[in-house]
Formats: structure tokens, C-alpha cells, sequence
């Protein structure tokens, strides 16, 4: 049972595997939840999900999948006995309330609305879990419809179960949306993780004493790898036109890129890379670093991150001259290819969303120039581009590398 | 039928919270909590461990924590400075093993309440090094070569502020609830259940204005719920009328005692500005 369920969930994308499909039936069999759509939800989803990132999907597999099966608990709601609802009403009242009832129009004519309203909401959602038409012979259990439920019921503005996962309150965490500072760091982290791997060996003291003293106070040096914990990153950040709308973003990358690295250089640009750079956006035009220089003092194990949304004429890539700004001697794409062949751990970060990328000509061209390594700029993008810097050279920068290297002056 | 936990008279509980540490609880599976700063995570294990009337061990993890230390530590310093002192207890190797606090649950005479928390602070290794003795609720000592097993399953609440991921096979084996940014009405119900005696009006005030800060575009720190209740003990204290608290616009003044809520200067800076602003612009 539920077979089909588990494959959709799977189909969404939401990473479920078999022992966690197991205990969500070891958890039905033990009664955990029963007779409540609302409680086998947050069951399912208790067992199934471990990531709030996969709670949006989770949601949206689980109203898809129990769609289906509304039908088969309007006839329980049609068999409901009176008497019971009485008594789940009467209990679930004070004094108070069932004066006020009375005012309303008295017991029967609120047990008949509330009788309605029950099977109206059966037959709207329900999710038809059909693991209660296995076991369900009973009459809705109290759990199932809550005494609260009436109450609510009565006041107007019914919560209902189904809305639970129809609100799709996780929709944030998606790791496809943007990100905030705090997921930034956390992405970040990962590069960090990677740099403490080192090969030198250094003494290891505490192991050391450690194991002197284990072996009754005769000598035995411990050696462990060193912490190789210096990531080195240089960061290149496109200011001003067309970026202002991905200002904030971009401060956010960049603040938690400053906390996360000990080893960072920053330096701008406008729209696209040319013979200078510049580290103040105040001072741009009068201090301004050329490019070149950074080509030649930075060794090749720095990491560079391009953050730029690429978005311009196709010329301003292309074309000597074609700089909104300056006079360029170079087109930019030959300063890009530079880039490239100085450093083989790059990536571009793209605030733009992607869907648009192929209808920009100049998100295109500059794809070509630096390979396949343009990233989306949302926590999925900036997993899958710290991944890419982690790797290293990809088969698109090793054709960009070669006219790059001729030209590299000495 | 197994007891239930439904929350406790210092501590609200939503409903699908209260499914997730019933499910943990009946099938003995840890349960691993996320949520935001300030929501209560570590809070659950102590109040589960009170309504149950269990015993709790705490087991809070540091960046240098390691697996093993939960289990137990060897101390072979002090065994090679009492064998060089000619101390007979040194000859026994027992001696010098001190128990972690997951040997210590395992021991417990009833079913206890072991919280590890912050897991993701320590090592990216540490919750692979635990699986085996999360699951089997057993592990070996070598040294004595002993296998200590688990009395009772202890129930396991496990917190998580997101700053590591954490291993899939290590997830397996968990339930997992994430602890929601509580609704204005559940908000209501914690700060009734922290401050029983609160003027409704300066209540009903407290929480708008609360609200309208959170809601705030752009701030750093958005404030939480044991910000919240700080500012209220603040408010009481001070004997703040409710009609401070009232503003037609959320921007046109400053909270009073609003460095409760706000706990970084940007943000106070972001705050102040757009009052300011709001005031020039009338």
C-alpha cells in the first residue's frame, strides 16, 4: 500500500528511500496516526522528508496523489450518527457556548450545518488517505474531528485539514529560490571544508601524548596532515545599469563571502571585464587596478567568482571599443579568455533567472568564453558552483585556455 | 498505550510537532530538530523529558566534539601518571574509562530523554560515527572489551541549526520535524503560557507591533520568539501603557525598548532611517 505514492514522491524529486517508506508503515501500524488526514501528513512527512528544503514538494506530491481518492469517504460521512456528534459537541462546549447556541437557532439546526459543512469538506478535500478505508470502520474518531472543529465550525472561518499542505508554507525553502546571508555562508562553507585537505604533515601533539601514554611513556610521534585551511578567492562583482536590481543580493554574497574567507580579494566592474578593475566604487575612476596586474600577481590556486548578470549588447563583449564606459583597446572577451587561462577554478554566478539565459545573446556569448560554468545565483546554483570550483578545470575552459595562454604576457 | 507528549504547561506544542515526538517516541527513532534561532529546539527535550517524567541527559556539542566522547573517553594520562606513582589502581584498565553521556542514558533504570544538541557544530564525520549506536542502541568498548548496551532506547532529540548538511544515511535513520515561525494565534498561546497575568490589550499590542518588525523588508536578524519574550518581560517591568505600543503606520515610530527585538546595529540603523524618513515625508 501507499506503493504509488512512495514512486510519486520520488518523481517530485523528494530524495525518499526504502527503509524511511518502511518505518512510515511500522509508524501506521503502530497507530501513531490514525484517522486524521491532517496527522497522517505530518506523519508522512516526519518520516519521508528530512529536509525542509523538500517540504514544497513534499506538499504538492502529496495534494497531487490524494486527489484521487476523495470519494471513497463520502459514504462514512453520510453514515455518521447523530448521537455521537451530540456528544462530541456537548463535551467540547462550556455553559457559555451552548447558551449561545441556543441563540443561534438551537442544537438541531446547528448539528444539521454541521453535519452539511462535514460532508461538504469530505467531499472537497480529504485526501482520501485510503489507509483509513482499510482500517476505518468506525465513525470518525474524536481526533479525526476534533471538538474543536465544531467550535470553529460554528464561528465561522473553518481551518481545514487539507489547507495544511495546500498553504505550501515551505515554498521558501526550496533551494531553488534566493538565498539570505545566512544560506550564502552555509554555501560558502563547503569550499572551506575542501581547503583544510592538505598533504604536508605536521606533529600532532595531543596524538602524540596520547599515544606515549598508551604505550607505558616510551616515545611515539604522531604525525597528521595540516590544515590546509587558506581557500584563497578573488572576487569580481558588476556594479551599477543593469545590475541595481540584484543590489541586494549581490551585498549579501559579498558580506557573507567576507566572513567566510580569509583570503579574499574583491574588484569591480561595469557590465563586462576590461583592461582595469577597481576595488572602491567611490574612487572608480581614479584608482582603479589593471587588470593585468591581477593576472600576474595572484597564483592560479585562487578561486575566482564572477557575479555579474551578463545582460548587455553582444558588442560590449565582442568588439574593440565596445565599452559603454571607456575606450577599450581589447574586446572584453579576450580580458575574459585572460581570466580564464590565469586561473582554472572560475565561475560565473548569474542573478538573472536562468530561463531567461537563452534569449540573451550576450548571456550566451559569454557562456561560451568561460564554459560551462555560469551558475545560477540561488543555493542550488551556488552548490553546483562551489562544486565546480572544488573540481577545477572543465572541458569548456580547456578550449578557452589555449589563445589565452599565447597571449598572457610575460 | 504509550504516554503521550501534548506539550506542557510552560511550553506549546502545535500539533504537528506533537505527531513528530510521538512517532519518534513509539517507534524509537531519534528526532532531528531545525528551525529557526530562538524557536525552541533544545527547549523540547527538557519539557518532554518533564511531562514524561523522564530522566535527561544533555550532551551539547561543540566544534571539537567528537563521537567517542558521547560514548566514553579513555583517560590514559592519568593512568601513566598513577602507574609512575606505583598506584595499584593503574593495573585495572576500567579504572580509567569515564563514561559519555550516551553510556550514561543507556545505563538509565527507566526510558530517558537524551538531547544531542547542535550537531551541526561538530565535525562533518560526527553523525556517521553515531549510526551504528543510534541504531542498535549498542557499542563496544575495546579496552575493556565490553558491549554496553541500551537498558532502555532512549528517546533522542537531536537539534540542528543548518550550518552543516548532515549525512543522508545519517537522516535515514531519524525523524525530522522543522520547527515552524509560530502564527500571531499560537504566538498568543506561548506568551499567555510565559506571562499568565498580561493585560490582554497590552498583549494584543505587543504582538502587532511585534509582527509589523518582523515584517520589516531588509533586516539581518529578524527578532524570534525568545526575543519576543524578553521584550515583553521588558515591557511588564517597565509598566509600559498599551497605547505606546499602538501606531497607525509600523514605520512612522520606534517601539519602545527596541533593543530587545533588534539585537544588531544595521538593523537598528535600517529601523531608525526609515522612521525618519517617514516623518519627513508627512
Amino acid at each position: 500500500m501507499l506503493v504509488r505514492f512512495f514512486t510519486e514522491l520520488r518523481a517530485a524529486g523528494v530524495p525518499v528511500t526504502v527503509p524511511e517508506f518502511l518505518t512510515l508503515l511500522e509508524a501506521l501500524k503502530e497507530r501513531v496516526a490514525w484517522l486524521s488526514a491532517e496527522d497522517f501528513y505530518y506523519l508522512a512527512r516526519t518520516c519521508l522528508v528530512k529536509d525542509e528544503r523538500h517540504f514544497d514538494r513534499f506538499d504538492r506530491a502529496f495534494a497531487v496523489h490524494f486527489k484521487g481518492a476523495e470519494r471513497l469517504f463520502e459514504r462514512f460521512v453520510a453514515e455518521v450518527p447523530k448521537e455521537w456528534l451530540e456528544a462530541a459537541v456537548s463535551r467540547a462546549l462550556t455553559e457559555e457556548e451552548k447558551r449561545q447556541i441556543e441563540s443561534l437557532g438551537g442544537w438541531e439546526k446547528l448539528l444539521e450545518t454541521l453535519r452539511r459543512r462535514l460532508a461538504e469538506q469530505r467531499e472537497r478535500h480529504e485526501g482520501g488517505d485510503r489507509w483509513i478505508g482499510t482500517g476505518g470502520t468506525s465513525p470518525f474518531g474524536s481526533r479525526g474531528y476534533n471538538p474543536e472543529g465544531v467550535r470553529i465550525g460554528a464561528g465561522g472561518g473553518n481551518r481545514s485539514a487539507v489547507k495544511v499542505w495546500e498553504r505550501r508554507e515551505y515554498r521558501n525553502f526550496d533551494d531553488t529560490v534566493e538565498l539570505g546571508t545566512r544560506n550564502i555562508k552555509l554555501a560558502l562553507r563547503r569550499l572551506r571544508r575542501f581547503a583544510r585537505e592538505g598533504a604536508a604533515e605536521e606533529l600532532d601533539l595531543e596524538g602524540t601524548i596520547d599515544a606515549t601514554a598508551r604505550n607505558a611513556g616510551l616515545l611515539d610521534v604522531k604525525l597528521v596532515p595540516e590544515r590546509h585551511n587558506a581557500i584563497k578567492v578573488l572576487l569580481f562583482l558588476d556594479v551599477g545599469g543593469s545590475m541595481d536590481a540584484h543590489v541586494r543580493v549581490c551585498e549579501e554574497l559579498f558580506s557573507a563571502a567576507r566572513s567566510e574567507f580569509k583570503h579574499l580579494e574583491h574588484f569591480y566592474f561595469h557590465n563586462f571585464l576590461y583592461e582595469h578593475v577597481w576595488r572602491d566604487n567611490r574612487r572608480r575612476h581614479t584608482e582603479l587596478t589593471p587588470t593585468l596586474h591581477i593576472l600576474r600577481k595572484y597564483p592560479p590556486d585562487y578561486r575566482v567568482i564572477v557575479v555579474g548578470d551578463a545582460t548587455m549588447s553582444p558588442y560590449e563583449i565582442t568588439l574593440a571599443g565596445g565599452s559603454i564606459e571607456h575606450w577599450n583597446e581589447e574586446p572584453g572577451a579576450v580580458w575574459m579568455q585572460r581570466l580564464c587561462a590565469a586561473f582554472p577554478h572560475l565561475v560565473w554566478l548569474n542573478p538573472e533567472p536562468q530561463e531567461r539565459w537563452e534569449y540573451t545573446p550576450s548571456i550566451r556569448i559569454t557562456r561560451e568564453i568561460i564554459g560551462d560554468r555560469m551558475f545560477p545565483l540561488t543555493l542550488g546554483g551556488l552548490d553546483r558552483a562551489i562544486d565546480a570550483l572544488k573540481r577545477g578545470t572543465t572541458a569548456g575552459q580547456q578550449a578557452a585556455s589555449a589563445p589565452g595562454e599565447e597571449e598572457r604576457p610575460a | 498505550m504509550q504516554q503521550r507528549f501534548t506539550g506542557t504547561s510552560r511550553y506549546v506544542a502545535t500539533p504537528d510537532l506533537m505527531l513528530a515526538v510521538n512517532a519518534a517516541i513509539t517507534l524509537g527513532r531519534p528526532l532531528l530538530i531545525k528551525g529557526e534561532p530562538g524557536t525552541g529546539k533544545t527547549q523540547l527535550a527538557q519539557e518532554i523529558a518533564h511531562a514524561l517524567e523522564r530522566p535527561l541527559f544533555e550532551w551539547h556539542i561543540k566544534s571539537t566534539s567528537k563521537a567517542q566522547q558521547g560514548l566514553y573517553e579513555y583517560d590514559a594520562v592519568s593512568r601513566l601518571r598513577d602507574s609512575q606513582l606505583g598506584d595499584p589502581r593503574a593495573r585495572d584498565i576500567a579504572n580509567y574509562i569515564v563514561k559519555g553521556k550516551l553510556w550514561e542514558a543507556f545505563e538509565s533504570d527507566v526510558q530517558p530523554v537524551l538531547l544531542i544538541d547542535e550537531i551541526d557544530k561538530a565535525d562533518i564525520e560526527f553523525p556517521n560515527d553515531l549510526l551504528r549506536e543510534l541504531d542498535r542502541m549498542e557499542f563496544y568498548v575495546y579496552e575493556t572489551r565490553e558491549l554496553v548496551k541500551a537498558k532502555h532506547r532512549p528517546i533522542i532529540v537531536i537539534t540542528s541549526n543548518n550550518e552543516k548538511e548532515l549525512p543522508d544515511a545519517f537522516l535515514r535513520r531519524c525523524f525530522f520535524h522543522y520547527i515552524r515561525f509560530p502564527d500571531a494565534e499560537t504566538m498568543t498561546r506561548i506568551v499567555e503560557v510565559h506571562f499568565p497575568g498580561l493585560k490582554r490589550e497590552l498583549l494584543a499590542e505587543a504582538l502587532a507591533a511585534f509582527y509589523r518588525v518582523r515584517e520589516m523588508p531588509g533586516l539581518r536578524k529578524k527578532p524570534s520568539t525568545s526575543e519576543l519574550l524578553d521584550w515583553i518581560k521588558l515591557l511588564v517591568a517597565e509598566d509600559v501603557p498599551p497605547e505606546a505600543l499602538r501606531s497607525d503606520d509600523p514605520k512612522k515610530s520606534l517601539p519602545p525598548l527596541y533593543g530587545a527585538l533588534l539585537k544588531n546595529e544595521q538593523d537598528v540603523h535600517l529601523f531608525e532611517q526609515l522612521v525618519f524618513l517617514h516623518r519627513r515625508s508627512r
